[in-house]
C-alpha cells in the first residue's frame, strides 16, 4: 500500500522520536485496527457511555448512528483522547494503548478527527490551515526553523485538487461558504495522513451536490484509511455504509448492514421508528 | 532572502522600523551639536523621554507576540520588566563601589544602614557586566518557564491566565517592598553613577543609552517577525483561534505557549534593564499591576496582532500620558480608563486597524489601475510557497 510506504518515508525524517509508536507500522494482524472495550464514561452521574464495546477493522467505513445523547461525540473524545473514561481499553492495533496517550500523541500516532461544527482555522488561508495540518515535525524548534520540505508542498497542492479549492488557496479560510469549510477541514485530515478518520457529521448543511461528492471521497477513502462516520443524514449513510452501528443510551445496540439494521426491531423502536 | 520574508509584505512595520532608525541617527546628532538656542535642538529631556518610549515599545512589542498572536493574555508582563530592570540595577548599584553615601567598598547604601556584615549571595557576580547582563535574560526567563510550565500544563488560559499573573506581579511587588529582601526596599535602586566606565548622567552616555534601546526594539521587532512569518507563527495563531483543534492536529500547545512566553518574558526583560539606566531608579512600584495592565492598553490602542501597532500604541499612549500628567495630573487615570473602553468599543483593530480603514476606502472610492483582489494575493502569499 502506497499511502502506509509514504507515511513511512516521511516518518523517517519527519516525525518526532518522543512518540514511540510514531513511524513504527501499527499491527493490525488480527484484523481490526481500532479496539474498543468496555468503555464507561459518565458526566456527575449520567452514564454518556455504558460497557461500549467497538471493532474497526483496517480499511473498513464504518457509519455509525443513533439518536441525540446515545454517546457519538463521547466515544470520539474518548478515541482522541480528549475524555478520560471511568472504565475500559481502547486499543490502536495490537499494541498502542491510547489511553495512555495525549491529544497531540494520539493526532500525530495517526488517528485524524473531524468535528461536528468545522473548525478550520479562520484567520489563516485555506494554504496554511493545510500546511498546519501536515504529518511533518510537529515540534517547536522544528516549526521555528524549517519550512515544509517539496514533497509535502506538492501534497498539499494534490489535496488542494482533490479538495476543489485550489483557487481559493490565498483566501482566508473564513471567508469560506459552510460547504467549503467542511472540505477543507476533510483535507487537512488528509494532510494528517491519518490511518483512522473520525468524521462527525460531515454533510451537516450541506447543499445535495455537496452530499453526493462528500460520499464519493469517503467511499475512496476506505480502504486506504479506516474511516468511521457519525451522521444522522440517514439518505446519506444509506449511500455509504457497508457496516452500520447504532448506538442507544451508551452502548452498542445493534450492527449490521443497512438493511439488517433497518428491520431490527429494537432499532424501530428507538430511533428509526420515531420518523 | 531572510530579509525578503521578514519585511516583504510588512509595510506598516517598514515606516514603522524606518522613522525609528531615522530618528536614532537624528535625535543625538541635534541633542550634541546644535546650541540649545536653536529651533532644532532636541533637550536632554526630549532624548531621555523617547529613550523610556523606546523601552515601553519592546515591552509592548513583547505582550503583543503572545497576546495578538498566542492568545495569551498577560496583565502581568510588567514583572519581567521590572525584574530585568532590577538585575540591570543590580550592576549599576556595585558599580558606585566607594563613592556611596557611606564610602563602603562592598556594601551599598542601604545595607549598612540595615547593619548587614557582608553583601549578601544573590548580589554577588553583579559587578561583572557579563555577568549582569545574562541574569537579566535568565531569571525572568526562569520565572516564566517555571509560572508558564504550572499554568499551561494545567490548561489555564484566558481571563484565569490575566488574573493569575496579575498575582504574580502583585506579590512580587510586595515582597520588593520588603526591606530584609536585599532590594533595597521601598526606595528600591537609585543614585547610578557609572554604567560601563561612563559617567551615566553626561550627554554621550545618555544618547548612547538611547540609540542601545533603538537598536533593541528593531533587533526585538524583527526577531518576532521571524517568528510570526515561519510556521511556527501559523501555529500560534491556529492555538490563538481554536486550541484544541490545533491539538487534534498533533501539536503540544503547551509546548508552543511556554517557548513563546518565555521568550516574550526576556524580551520584556531587556526593555527593563536598558529603561533602569535612562531613568536613574528602579523601585518596586515598577511591579505594580496597574502598570501591566497600562502595556495591555497600550497593545489595544495600537493595534493587536500587527507588531508595529504595538510600537505605535506604546508611543501614542505615553505622549498622551506624558501630555496629560503635566496639564492636569489627576485626570490622566480617568483618561487611560476611557481610552480602554473606547478603543474596544470602537477601534477592535487599534489605531493601525483605523489607518488601513482609511486607506482603503480612499482606495475603494478613487480605485488605482491594477485589480485590488491580486494585491491580496500577493500579501497573503505564504513564504516559499509560490
Amino acid at each position: 500500500m502506497s499511502i502506509v510506504k509514504q507515511a513511512l518515508r516521511a516518518g523517517r525524517h519527519a516525525l518526532p522520536k518522543a512518540d514511540p509508536n510514531f513511524g513504527a507500522p501499527i499491527d493490525t494482524s488480527h484484523g481490526p485496527i481500532l479496539y474498543v472495550e468496555g468503555i464507561s464514561v459518565s458526566f456527575d452521574g449520567f452514564k454518556a457511555l455504558n460497557d461500549l464495546n467497538l471493532y474497526v477493522d483496517d480499511g473498513e467505513l464504518r457509519c455509525i448512528i443513533g439518536p441525540n445523547g446515545a454517546g457519538k461525540t463521547t466515544m470520539m473524545d474518548v478515541i482522541t483522547g480528549k475524555t478520560r473514561p471511568d472504565e475500559g481499553s481502547v486499543f490502536f492495533g495490537q499494541s498502542i494503548n491510547l489511553l495512555e496517550l495525549s491529544e497531540h500523541q494520539i493526532a500525530r500516532g495517526g488517528i485524524g478527527r473531524k468535528f461536528q461544527k468545522p473548525t478550520i482555522f479562520e484567520a489563516l488561508t485555506v494554504y496554511e490551515n493545510l500546511e498546519l495540518a501536515t504529518a511533518a515535525n510537529k515540534r517547536v524548534w522544528s516549526t521555528l526553523t524549517r519550512e515544509l520540505n517539496g514533497a509535502q508542498k506538492d501534497r498539499i497542492e494534490e489535496v488542494l485538487h482533490t479538495i476543489g479549492l485550489i483557487t481559493q488557496r490565498h483566501q482566508d479560510a473564513g471567508a469560506l461558504s459552510h460547504g467549503q469549510k467542511q472540505w477543507l477541514e476533510i483535507g487537512m485530515l488528509l494532510m494528517q495522513e491519518p490511518r483512522v478518520l473520525l468524521v462527525d457529521e460531515p454533510v451537516a448543511g450541506m447543499t445535495g451536490e455537496e452530499v453526493e461528492h462528500t460520499a464519493q471521497l469517503l467511499t475512496s477513502l476506505a480502504g486506504k484509511h479506516s474511516v468511521i462516520v457519525v451522521e444522522h443524514d440517514m439518505a446519506f449513510v444509506r449511500s455509504i455504509a457497508r457496516t452500520v452501528t447504532v448506538l442507544h443510551q451508551g452502548s452498542v445496540l445493534a450492527e449490521g448492514s443497512m438493511d439488517q439494521v433497518q428491520n431490527d426491531p429494537k432499532v424501530i423502536e428507538v430511533y428509526l421508528g420515531e420518523t | 532572502m531572510l530579509t525578503q520574508r521578514l519585511l516583504t509584505s510588512d509595510r506598516g512595520g517598514m515606516i514603522v522600523l524606518g522613522i525609528i532608525a531615522v530618528a536614532l541617527v537624528l535625535v543625538p546628532i541635534l541633542n550634541m551639536t546644535l546650541p540649545r538656542e536653536s529651533p532644532f535642538y532636541v533637550s536632554n529631556f526630549t532624548v531621555a523621554l523617547l529613550g523610556k518610549f523606546l523601552c515601553f515599545a519592546l515591552l509592548a512589542l513583547a505582550v503583543d507576540l503572545i497576546w495578538g498572536y498566542a492568545g495569551i493574555l498577560s496583565l502581568g508582563h510588567g514583572a519581567f520588566f521590572a525584574l530585568g530592570g532590577y538585575a540591570m540595577g543590580m550592576y549599576l548599584m556595585r558599580q558606585i563601589g566607594e563613592r556611596g553615601v557611606y564610602g563602603h567598598p562592598e556594601l551599598l547604601d542601604f545595607m549598612v544602614v540595615m547593619n548587614w556584615e557582608s553583601l549578601p549571595w544573590y548580589w554577588q557576580g553583579f559587578d561583572m557586566f557579563w555577568f549582569a547582563a545574562l541574569m537579566i535574560l535568565l531569571i525572568p526567563g526562569l520565572l516564566a518557564l517555571v509560572f508558564g510550565w504550572l499554568a499551561f500544563r494545567s490548561r489555564v488560559t484566558g481571563v484565569y491566565f490575566a488574573i493569575i499573573t496579575q498575582a504574580l506581579t502583585y506579590a512580587l511587588m510586595l515582597a520588593f517592598f520588603r526591606n530584609e529582601m536585599g532590594f533595597g526596599g521601598n526606595n528600591g535602586l537609585n543614585d547610578f553613577k557609572t554604567i560601563l566606565g561612563f559617567e551615566i548622567a553626561t550627554r554621550a552616555t545618555r544618547a548612547g543609552l538611547f540609540v542601545a534601546s533603538g537598536i533593541a526594539l528593531i533587533l526585538g521587532y524583527l526577531s518576532c517577525r521571524y517568528i510570526v512569518t515561519s510556521r511556527m507563527g501559523r501555529v500560534l495563531v491556529s492555538i490563538r483561534d481554536a486550541e484544541s483543534r490545533t491539538r487534534f492536529s498533533g501539536y503540544k500547545v503547551e509546548s508552543y505557549k511556554l517557548w513563546v512566553f518565555v521568550y516574550s518574558s526576556m524580551m520584556a526583560a531587556v526593555a527593563g534593564a536598558l529603561y533602569v539606566p535612562q531613568v536613574g531608579i528602579i523601585n518596586p512600584g515598577e511591579f505594580s499591576p496597574l502598570n501591566s495592565i497600562e502595556v495591555v492598553v497600550w497593545v489595544a490602542t495600537g493595534g493587536r496582532g500587527t507588531l508595529y501597532g504595538a510600537i505605535v500604541g506604546a508611543f501614542s499612549v505615553n505622549y498622551a500620558k506624558t501630555f496629560f500628567t503635566t496639564w492636569s495630573p489627576q485626570t490622566w487615570l480617568f483618561v487611560l480608563g476611557s481610552l480602554f473602553v473606547l478603543v474596544t468599543l470602537l477601534l477592535p483593530k487599534g489605531l493601525v486597524g483605523l489607518f488601513n480603514h482609511l486607506k482603503r476606502k480612499q482606495r475603494e472610492d478613487n480605485p488605482p489601475p491594477e485589480a485590488p483582489s491580486e494585491d491580496a494575493a500577493t500579501i497573503k502569499s505564504p513564504g516559499g510557497a509560490a
